[in-house]
């Protein structure tokens, strides 16, 4: 049974419609991090995707650049319950990341510079799901933002969007990375407004 | 995680703009310093919208929890919460939520504490943490304001660092500083880190909380001072470029 609360009215908005529960729309871009920006240099930045043993593919700034991109336009939801619609992002799908790669693996794990992970199903990378993102809005990734290139998963909430992406780690079982051990939900699908382990 | 009945029991203006909210909420499973909770609340025709606050009290206030609430001049939640709200009501909440940006009472280290504006308050429930279990954890905080009539927990914090050596408290003032005060308004800066928070070398833990240009400038300037960047935790609201 819902608590009215007399003299709250709120604010309702013709997209409302189009948000997942619990969210609200925003204009801005919020950040959330766990600690501190890293700021990584492009000489030495590099992307590798591996099995947990090997290397499988690796690529510094230059090669990841080399590669085909694409621009894609992607609704974000944070857990924190804001949405952004609309954004515009340029980056490298894990589909040419992953072209040709033969695994029975089914679980990634993403790491990034400055120690964050999480863990994502490989199939939500795949199939024109998920991209590696160096362009936000037309202009290279901020650092806050998780530049120089971030992982964007725009159908889960965006903590699994893992900012300063630096590696992918096909895994043969699921294994929670940085906020999955510290109680939030283990896929976070925001449409099954999956925020905490405790939600089904 | 369930939603529970909480009934306002007391409020407190802070400021001109923040107000403390007082609940009763009845199984309170008890919460961690740092950690927030959500608020629920449902509009006549059964619109709602769901809200993250930190809470501001101490751990082991039975089934009493506080939260201070900021209005924000653009906020759908917050007018309400912050002028409507009454005495007796009743609200939906969940809780408590985060397991990272919190302070244990088992942790001995040294900590340092940075505030900007409404950021103090989960930092807040780690000081009244400290008092509640007796810990002797050496504590500093660092508090960013934009004016002396924009602190909360005005008091509270004088009585803290006259009455007790190991938390002190410095404030830096942006915009307006108080009558007789030997600076002019300004933002942190590497001198003011250097002069006021622990040096590196006795390893505090530090919590940043703020607007997030805040906290993306105070984790740079506690690395830059020597701080090991696995040391520091943040915790960041409002919008890109927001300001204290």
């Amino acid at each position: 049974m819902a608590i009215i609360s007399r003299g709250f009215s709120g604010r309702r908005t013709a997209t409302d419609k189009k948000l997942p529960p619990g969210q609200y729309l925003t204009t801005d871009f919020p950040v959330l991090s766990a600690g501190p920006t890293p700021h990584v240099p492009l000489d030495r930045w590099e992307l590798a995707i591996g099995d947990g043993t090997t290397v499988l593919r690796r690529w510094d700034w230059k090669s990841f650049r080399e590669l085909p991109s694409e621009t894609v336009t992607v609704d974000l939801h944070c857990v924190t319950r804001w949405s952004k619609l609309g954004t515009s992002w340029e980056g490298v799908s894990l589909d040419t990341l992953l072209a040709g790669l033969r695994t029975d693996l089914p679980y990634a794990l993403a790491r990034s510079y400055g120690d964050y992970s999480t863990n994502v199903p490989l199939k939500d990378l795949l199939g024109n799901q998920a991209w590696i993102a160096f362009r936000f809005d037309g202009k290279d990734l901020e650092p806050e933002h998780g530049g120089p290139a971030r992982l964007l998963v725009p159908h889960l909430y965006l903590w699994k969007s893992a900012k300063w992406a630096r590696s992918i780690t096909l895994m043969p079982e699921d294994k929670p990375g940085f906020w999955e051990r510290l109680g939030y939900h283990i896929y976070g699908d925001p449409w099954r407004e999956q925020r905490y382990s405790s939600d089904e | 995680m369930i939603w529970r009945v909480a009934t306002v029991v007391a409020l407190h203006d802070e400021t001109a703009r923040a107000r403390t909210i007082t609940l009763d909420v009845p199984d309170w499973p008890g919460h961690v310093a740092g950690q927030h909770l959500d608020l629920k609340l449902t509009a006549e025709d059964g619109y709602s919208a769901v809200r993250s606050y930190s809470i501001a009290s101490a751990p082991g206030g039975g089934k009493q929890v506080q939260i201070t609430v900021e209005r924000l001049l653009d906020g759908e939640v917050s007018p309400y919460l912050t002028r409507t709200l009454a005495v007796g009501e009743r609200l939906e909440l969940r809780g408590p939520i985060g397991a990272w940006f919190v302070w244990r009472t088992q942790q001995v280290e040294a900590i340092q504490l940075v505030a900007g504006g409404s950021g103090i308050v989960p930092l807040m429930a780690m000081i009244r943490a400290r008092g509640s279990a007796g810990s002797r954890a050496p504590f500093r905080l660092l508090y960013s304001v934009r004016a002396p009539e924009a602190v909360f927990y005005r008091d509270e914090l004088r009585a803290l660092s006259l009455g007790d050596q190991s938390v002190t408290v410095t404030y830096a003032f942006t915009r307006i500083v108080p009558e007789d005060w030997p600076l002019d308004p300004g933002r942190i800066d590497a001198g003011l880190i250097a002069r006021a928070t622990w040096p590196a070398a006795v390893a505090p833990t530090c919590y940043v909380c703020g607007p997030t240009s805040f906290v993306e400038e105070m984790a740079d300037l506690l690395i830059a001072s020597g701080n090991d960047r696995g040391r520091i935790r943040t915790e960041r609201f409002g919008p890109t470029g927001g300001r204290t």
